[in-house]
């Protein structure tokens, strides 16, 4: 565990809404180590997605740096982003975001299309990611006819399929009940005791509590271990 | 990302909007089978009269002068005849006779010729033989009939070795014209042909008024219609305005030139239904492109690049426009031939045109395909993840 995985020093983002300066990202540093589970934890509005997307290199910051693996994302242009997104980066969203006229496998073997692998190995490693969440024997099912658990799960497996160095989980229980998201954060924790790095972003304590280290966001600042915040969500 | 697997994507996502994308289709599919009809159409008429004047014979050049001074004497035609790139020459001299046979009597046009007129104006004998010069030496009383002149006076019978009365005498038929149809109105069928100098008799006309050259080579014509210009100049000097000399060529040039902007006006009208259909499928991908942005914006978070988006977006148009081509291709087809055997009119196909209404329909997808698929690929991630 020598250099980490991301290094970000004095991010910056600003959003000009209605004449009205929105500082985002506030002066934000953050160093995530390889096989870390990192849950972000913040209310909505606190810049919580701005950080989400600069991390998921959706987006550029205006000012600071963000090293991800030694890069530099903040000089990267649009191309160059999307194959980091593709080969670094696994989303999982809150609402899934499958394809829905694609099948479990063809979703999950999206990302190596855009990799450019072929079409044998494609398949055979989506299918090895479909296992790992278990549902190998829903590979040609369609998002539709797949519960929210599994959708998610097959999610999961989407963002596993390019084997990239970090998992992003934007809320990824967010959109489902509380025994499957039991379900879905147990896989988490697995992922993750098998090596893989994490990062949650989350409003729910009780999840963000299941990660190893928790940082929290407010008005666009961090603060290690959540903090005051900490204490101002224990209250609810 | 290859090719392959975007048409793949392409085909799947047609599919999965079936009826949008036959309706899309259906526009290209009108505007290729209109052009493919319509030009076929003209095309057919192009060849049609071609062969028409073709049939009046090929390399031909009509000499006609008006009035008894300008007599074409046998001495003017045979220097004629010996001018440079002229083949053959016939000289006619024609009128209307009465000719009667047993009890049916009918008015017709007689032409007095040499044996040259059968090649020069292109006439073959079904039946029997045609003119020869031993019955001009011998002034023979003997004619060569029309089909359609042969079918009146005989009904059906064989006319040749019969005898019919020509203004009261009697000329034996030795022969029976092919059947050329009527050829730019005036029918080659209601003839009766006699020797020249047996015709010149009977019509009571020694002045020959009309001959026809026949050129050695096509792409002479012009040089020949010069020469014989300037050889009758110099027969009948300060006479210039009293003859013509006529080039079928100029008539084959003539009625080429309005086949074909009745080609291209044609062509062009269904052209413009094309670009209807073209821009029909703009309008399909541009909802298309909106009704999916939430996919667009998965798809570029998950690592496709500008140009993978692009080419999905565009290749989609493309498969639309060139599926709706091929099948514009067959209904065409399908098309011409019920119209060609409804309506007993020429189509004449060419594979080129298919080939073209093909490339432009292709051309039209790819065309109304870039403003749509280079909306899709400038999405920003980020808001068209957030769009529902």
């Amino acid at each position: 565990m020598s250099t980490p995985i991301i290094q970000i020093k004095n991010l910056m983002k600003t959003y000009k809404i209605g004449g009205e300066t929105v500082h985002a990202l506030n002066n934000v540093s953050l160093e995530i180590k390889k096989g870390e589970f990192l849950a972000i934890i913040g209310p909505s509005g606190s810049g919580k997605s701005t950080l989400m997307n600069m991390l998921g290199c959706l987006d550029r910051p205006d000012s600071g740096e963000y090293l991800l693996e030694g890069k530099n994302i903040g000089k990267m242009n649009d191309n160059q982003l999307a194959s980091i997104r593709n080969q670094k980066i696994g989303f999982i969203f809150q609402n899934f975001n499958l394809l829905t006229k694609l099948t479990a496998l063809e979703n999950v073997e999206l990302p190596l299309l855009y990799a450019g692998v072929s079409a044998k190995i494609r398949r055979e490693t989506a299918m090895e990611s479909l296992k790992k969440v278990g549902l190998a024997d829903r590979a040609a099912h369609l998002p539709t006819q797949l519960s929210g658990g599994q959708q998610q799960r097959v999610a999961i497996a989407r963002a596993l399929a390019a084997n990239p160095s970090i998992l992003l989980a934007d809320e990824p229980t967010g959109a489902l009940d509380s025994r499957t998201s039991k379900e879905i954060m147990e896989i988490m924790q697995e992922l993750n005791e098998i090596g893989n790095t994490i990062i949650l972003i989350t409003h729910d304590l009780t999840i963000a509590k299941q990660a190893r280290r928790m940082v929290s966001i407010q008005d666009g600042q961090l603060q290690e271990n959540g903090g005051e915040l900490l204490g101002h969500f224990a209250m609810h | 990302m290859g090719i392959l697997q975007c048409i793949k994507m392409a085909f799947r996502s047609i599919k999965s909007n079936k009826l949008r994308s036959c309706l899309t289709m259906l526009g290209i599919i009108i505007g290729v089978s209109s052009v493919i009809v319509l030009v076929s159409m003209a095309q057919g008429s192009t060849t049609n009269v071609t062969n028409q004047i073709n049939q009046l014979g090929t390399n031909l050049l009509t000499v006609n002068t008006f009035g008894t001074d300008l007599a074409l004497t046998q001495d003017k035609i045979d220097q004629l005849s010996k001018l440079n790139g002229v083949k053959a020459v016939a000289p006619v001299v024609s009128g209307r006779v009465t000719v009667k046979e047993d009890r049916t009597s009918s008015q017709q046009s007689v032409l007095a010729t040499t044996p040259d007129y059968s090649s020069v104006r292109n006439v073959n004998v079904s039946e029997g033989r045609f003119i020869t010069d031993l019955d001009i030496e011998y002034r023979q009383k003997i004619a060569v009939l029309g089909s359609d002149t042969a079918a009146t006076l005989f009904s059906g019978n064989d006319p040749v070795g019969q005898n019919i009365l020509v203004n009261g005498t009697s000329f034996k038929v030795v022969g029976v014209l092919a059947s050329k149809g009527s050829s730019l109105g005036s029918s080659g069928d209601d003839v009766v042909i006699v020797p020249l100098s047996t015709g010149e008799r009977l019509l009571k006309q020694t002045d020959i008024n009309q001959v026809y050259l026949q050129g050695k080579n096509e792409n002479q014509m012009d040089f020949v219609q010069a020469e014989v210009e300037a050889k009758l100049a110099s027969m009948f000097p300060n006479n210039t305005d009293s003859y013509t000399v006529s080039n079928q060529k100029d008539l084959m040039d003539t009625m080429s030139s309005v086949t074909e902007s009745m080609t291209l006006m044609l062509g062009g009208i269904a052209g413009i239904s094309l670009l209807v259909g073209g821009i029909g499928i703009m309008n399909i991908m541009l909802v298309s492109v909106s009704e999916r942005t939430k996919e667009i914006g998965i798809r570029k978070a998950i690592g496709a690049k500008r140009r993978d988006v692009l080419l999905q977006f565009l290749i989609e148009s493309t498969v639309l426009s060139s599926m709706g081509g091929i099948i514009g291709i067959i209904f065409g087809l399908c098309l011409g031939k019920i119209l060609s055997s409804a309506f007993n009119m020429t189509l004449s196909y060419s594979s080129s045109i298919m080939f073209m209404a093909f490339l432009f329909s292709l051309a039209v997808g790819v065309v109304f395909g870039v403003f749509p698929a280079n909306k899709a690929s400038k999405l920003n991630p980020i808001q068209a993840l957030r769009y529902e």
